[in-house]
């Protein structure tokens, strides 16, 4: 079984948003919510200053808290790429999967259930790419299964530095960054 | 220096979380002192205590079914997809303490039901001659006792869940403790004591009540200490998490109203009624009680607002 992951180059992103608004149109996600979204990191001291720009989203964790909480079995892994989706019939929007979201990556759709990314899994089947990734300008996105030592993802991961965001959540997330 | 923007404005986890306003802490707050309710009434029915003898034990059923019963009500606005709560009882999901929590409620229901119709005088339910039969049941020893027993673990079972409740969600480092659900048992048993020696009408019962009390606000003072530097010995995240306890946001509210007048005061003055040397007041009764709702509402807000710092 597939382990469908996503590797995003640091250096290619230029933070243009055209993720953010591929997903919002592609997943139709209500006025004033957001299922991904950019973070821009700025350090260091002038002149030697380092930007960082992160095109984030849920990073549907190999540990994910967010599905360990889940009174009712809403959140689940599904069984395509062991992706973390929300069965929106089951959820009762109790919010505990919020909260466990070291990530910050979930929200309350204003019909009242618990939303986020679903790495567009309606498109991953149909063998499409999820529209972030597709429209990415720059192709600073790929995906694929970080199980297959020949996919691309794979490959990036093996052969570039890379991070995750806060590893020491031990939440094992599944979107690398490249250096 | 280090500036970070970034282009998320999610409604609830923006700039910090609050997924949880008013209701989770008045939920916790009534969940606990119906769990120490519980644990009180059970003992004393386990020791012999009669309706007739005026006990409190057969006074706490009553009200902790209205306090559960606001509780659970706080819950329900609490939902943000209500029409769909009943899937709750379609699963129960064994790493979910919110689903045992579900369950628990379901247990703790009957539990209750069954020790308020002790408290009902038999002749009173002479048109339900089934029940007026369950009620004289109920009252004998070999009856009586077990029921202690099973309320006592209810209660149990309920107050530590409030806790785990919270400390199961491991993104908030402040609730990553295995101390909360201890925490949150003792201190809804120091409510429930409180609450009983308030309403118990004979002095010796009323004694007995807030010498129990001042143990239990001594261990939650202990448990305080306890997950404090716990959490200061933990990595910088947890340390940070604690800071907002020592020094941080919520310190004034922490230390002033839970520690200082909702523990230490009335600690203090029901030694001196424990000695004697003061009469019965309400007023440290009512402390407590304070105290503990105090306490569920800086644990619940402060616990939202610690996160990982790592980018």
């Amino acid at each position: 079984m597939a382990r469908l992951g996503m590797v995003i180059d640091t250096r290619q992103c230029v933070g243009c948003m055209d993720c953010v608004v591929a997903c919002k149109t592609e997943n139709d996600v209500p006025d004033g919510h957001c299922r991904d979204w950019i973070n821009q990191r700025l350090e260091g001291r002038m002149p030697n200053l380092r930007l960082t720009i992160t095109s984030e989203r849920c990073n549907h964790c190999d540990d994910p808290p967010c599905v360990s909480c889940c009174p009712t079995g809403a959140s689940h892994v599904h069984d395509v790429g062991k992706v973390v989706l929300v069965e929106h019939e089951k959820c009762i929007g109790c919010k505990a999967c919020l909260a466990s979201c070291p990530y910050g990556a979930r929200f309350i759709h204003p019909r009242g259930y618990a939303d986020k990314c679903t790495f567009c899994i309606h498109r991953v089947e149909q063998g499409e790419l999820p529209a972030c990734v597709a429209v990415c300008p720059t192709h600073a996105m790929h995906f694929g299964d970080l199980d297959d030592p020949n996919s691309e993802v794979s490959r990036l991961i093996a052969s570039r530095r890379h991070f995750v965001l806060k590893p020491d959540a031990g939440t094992r997330p599944r979107i690398f960054y490249l250096e | 220096m280090l500036e970070l923007v970034t282009t998320r404005h999610n409604p609830m986890i923006d700039p910090a979380l609050h997924v949880w306003g008013w209701e989770i802490p008045v939920y916790l707050f009534l969940g606990g002192w119906v769990a120490g309710s519980m644990i009180i009434s059970g003992y004393l029915a386990r020791r012999g205590r009669t309706p007739g003898d005026g006990c409190v034990c057969h006074v706490l059923p009553w009200l902790s079914l209205v306090l559960l019963s606001l509780g659970m009500g706080a819950l329900f606005l609490d939902l943000e997809h209500k029409l769909y709560v009943w899937r709750m009882y379609l699963t129960l999901q064994p790493a979910s303490p919110m689903s045992w929590g579900g369950w628990i409620l379901i247990l703790v229901y009957p539990v209750l039901l069954l020790g308020a119709l002790t408290s009902i005088p038999p002749d009173l339910l002479s048109r339900w001659p089934a029940l007026a039969r369950l009620a004289v049941r109920l009252r004998e020893p070999g009856a009586a006792r077990p029921l202690g027993t099973v309320s006592i673990l209810a209660g149990i079972a309920l107050g530590i869940y409030t806790g785990i409740l919270l400390s199961s969600l491991g993104a908030r480092p402040l609730w990553a403790s295995a101390a909360l659900g201890p925490l949150f048992l003792v201190s809804g048993l120091s409510t429930g004591a409180a609450f009983a020696h308030l309403i118990a009408r004979n002095a010796e019962e009323q004694t007995a009540l807030l010498k129990a009390d001042n143990v239990f606000l001594t261990v939650e003072l202990a448990l305080i200490g306890l997950i404090l530097v716990g959490l200061l010995t933990a990595s910088a995240v947890h340390a940070n998490a604690a800071a907002l306890l020592l020094g941080g946001p919520y310190t004034a509210v922490f230390w002033v109203f839970v520690v200082g007048l909702g523990i230490l005061l009335p600690l203090a003055l029901q030694s001196l009624m424990a000695s004697h040397r003061i009469a019965h007041t309400v007023v440290a009764p009512l402390l407590v009680i304070g105290g503990g709702l105090a306490l569920r509402f800086v644990i619940v807000s402060a616990g939202q607002y610690s996160h990982w710092i790592s980018p």
